[in-house]
């Protein structure tokens, strides 16, 4: 198989473009889209599909997301992009009470075959209304599949299944993680939609990590590995439907677990894999679940305060520390990364 | 061209008109003949029969039509069966969305009923996205959007009107102004209609014709809409028609926790503002008999033979109830269907 260099923004791009040259009921729509976007990521597409295909938008969030509900429920495909996940509050109706619930509100009559890419992320000094992570929010709402690509080979075979996806698909990408180079597969295969994948093997911990904080994870693993810690990375790559069975087989074996995303911790994700985790693997654990997620606050703009807020590699190896030394002899106190946990 | 209504159109569209009213009186005796036969909330289209079946009366097969909760008139008049419309509103396995949608959520998109939102205003942005399909395919189908005069207040209105006026999508906005939001005329939330100018003066914001219309007279109705439809087919865009309908019924069922009787109460311009006559005018300018007058005064549609079709449709409706109230309920684990395609 030939294996090409790319971004993230370019194997999704690619994804876009193959897509839409095996089926002409895929479109792209959004604010900017026949330009490029500010991440340039759509660029091209209007040139070899034309500008009826690669919609440019009013800056109409509910409007644009509306409409494509609509144009899914007459059979094409969108692809809509919200610019910004911190955004999606304005289109939120048309994902949860329209989207998300008209094929079982009719019945099974009703399909909405509607991807929605958005992306989220700090670490650009972009300020508290363009930096949030918010996937949260829509994993709460049955009908709707939320994914979460770390990496450009992931970004594009979930990207391939989520079009092809008979339902509602939001993609939720990390704005930091669009210009890491990587080297992938040139026509990458389509990624089932909840398989999660196992990025490192290890018997003592398991760091379940989702989109930018899986390199994080990985960097950590690095680390502790270096302390005698051999942890085991485990990226779910989507969250609903979500991998619970790959996850728990792992943290059965190892016994601990940490999750760590970027998101606030307080009402995040890894609150409901941790809560997961309890039910399937409860007798297994050798220490409480540790989270690691941002503190309970908006994102700030002056970068010292955002690299303070920013969860990374540093908190997941303290999580991981912690999970470690639970049943040492002296356990350490319930120190920083029950902190870093908490309310922060 | 807009169609010339023939007495045979005409009587359709009168059928049409009492099939809908016969339907939503059943639907309101329910609550006192069948007590607990239905719990959520049902709203009715007493009053807006006209204007449902004169803009209807435009579509071609294969044109679509999205709604609001306020939706029993439209399948009635596309020719969805009604006993799976009165399953539904009861909750039953047969109904017409198998008991998942209810009173507000019917659809049937074999007939180009594309859905509802109870969302006030939030179905309209679909609609776009349906007529903004249909001038993709090409194939020269038009998608009707009706709401009401709340809506107009909502983001979703005023982003996808744009849009679609931009875009010249082939979509009619049909707004059924009843001059109530629940409990609140008009003219204390719109600020169109608190400076005693016609809501349709809305389009011109978005550079597209704007009309009102007099939603209960169908004829007036489907020449209107059927202009509005004309427009729409030959790629020019989208047009806002204001049809002023009354409804005659309050705006929804009383809402009670479980095991309280529930009923209809009588209108708010009574219960709210005190205003008899303003309602009792209403009910004097009912546009069911006032069809059928018409039609009879132009010997179009012979007295005898209108009464034949309120019998029918009665005994059409009491059929549907009869069918509804023997209808199994869904089994509980089919609950879980659905969730995902």
């Amino acid at each position: 198989m030939s294996e090409i260099e790319t971004t993230f923004v370019k194997a999704v791009r690619d994804t876009l473009a193959r897509a839409m040259r095996a089926d002409e009921r895929v479109i792209v729509l959004g604010e900017d889209v026949a330009e490029g976007g500010p991440y340039l990521l759509t660029e091209g597409l209007a040139e070899e599909f034309g500008r009826e295909r690669v919609r440019n938008t009013p800056i109409s969030e509910a409007a644009v997301c509306g409409v494509a509900v609509g144009a899914a429920q007459r059979g094409l495909r969108p692809v809509v992009e919200i610019m910004f996940i911190d955004f999606i509050t304005l289109a939120l109706d048309q994902l949860v009470n329209q989207a998300a619930k008209a094929h079982f509100m009719s019945g099974g009559q009703l399909c909405v075959p509607l991807v929605l890419r958005t992306q989220g992320g700090c670490g650009q000094r972009s300020g508290a209304q363009h930096s949030q992570s918010l996937e949260a929010w829509l994993t709460h709402v049955p009908g709707l599949k939320v994914v979460m690509p770390s990496s450009a080979a992931d970004a594009a075979g979930l990207l391939a299944s989520a079009i092809a996806d008979p339902g509602p698909v939001v993609v939720v990408e990390n704005k930091a993680l669009y210009y890491r180079r990587e080297t992938t597969a040139a026509e990458p295969e389509p990624i089932p939609l909840g398989r999660a994948h196992t990025l490192r093997r290890g018997e003592d911990v398991t760091i379940v990590a989702t989109s930018r904080l899986v390199g994080d994870a990985l960097e950590a693993a690095e680390r502790l590995a270096r302390e005698g810690i051999d942890a085991e990375v485990i990226d779910p790559r989507t969250l609903v439907p979500l991998d619970v069975e790959t996850i728990a087989a792992s943290v059965q074996r190892t016994g601990r677990a940490v999750v760590a995303h970027e998101a606030v911790t307080v009402g995040g994700f890894g609150a409901e894999i941790t809560a997961q985790l309890q039910n399937a693997a409860f007798d297994f654990l050798e220490a409480p679940i540790q989270r690691v997620g941002a503190p309970f606050m908006p994102v700030p703009v002056s970068p010292p305060a955002e690299d303070a807020y920013r969860p990374g590699a540093d908190e997941v190896c303290t999580a991981a520390r912690f999970v470690i030394e639970w049943d040492q002899p002296e356990p350490a106190a319930a120190g920083p990364a029950a902190a870093q946990a908490g309310t922060g | 061209m807009t169609e010339k209504l023939d007495a045979e159109r005409l009587t359709w569209m009168y059928t049409q008109m009492v099939r809908i009213r016969e339907f939503e009186e059943r639907v309101k005796r329910t609550f006192e003949e069948h007590p607990g036969v239905i719990r959520g909330h049902t709203h009715l289209a007493d009053g807006a029969e006209a204007s449902i079946v004169g803009s209807i009366a435009t579509m071609r097969p294969g044109d679509q039509l999205m709604a609001t909760y306020r939706c029993h008139g439209y399948p009635i008049a596309l020719g969805t069966d009604t006993k799976k419309i009165m399953a539904e509103i009861y909750g039953r396995k047969d109904g017409l969305c198998g008991g998942y949608g209810g009173s507000m959520h019917l659809a049937d998109p074999e007939r180009g009923f594309l859905g509802t939102s109870g969302i006030v205003g939030q179905s309209i942005p679909q609609a776009t996205g349906a007529g903004w399909a249909a001038q993709i395919r090409k194939e020269g189908q038009v998608v009707l959007c009706f709401f009401g005069d709340g809506a107009s207040k909502q983001g979703a209105f005023h982003e996808s009107l744009n849009l679609a006026s931009l875009w010249k999508l082939p979509v009619v906005y049909v707004m059924e102004n009843n001059n109530y939001n629940v409990s609140t005329r008009s003219d204390q939330e719109d600020a169109n209609a608190a400076a005693g100018e016609p809501l349709s003066t809305k389009a011109k914001a978005y550079s597209m014709p704007g009309v009102t219309v007099d939603g209960g007279d169908p004829v007036a109705v489907h020449e209107t809409v059927g202009e509005a439809v004309d427009r729409a087919r030959s790629g020019d865009g989208p047009t806002l028609v204001e049809s002023k309908v009354y409804r005659l019924s309050a705006h929804g069922n009383l809402i009670a926790p479980p095991g309280v009787p529930l009923h209809y109460p009588e209108h708010e311009a009574i219960t709210t503002f005190g205003n008899r006559e303003e309602y009792e005018a209403a009910l004097r300018g009912d546009p069911v008999p006032r069809f059928r007058m018409r039609l009879v005064e132009e010997d179009t549609l012979d007295p005898g033979r209108a009464d034949q079709i309120l019998r029918d449709a009665r005994e059409e409706m009491e059929a549907a109830v009869k069918y509804a109230l023997d209808a199994a309920l869904p089994e509980p684990e089919a609950a879980l269907n659905h969730v995902y395609a």
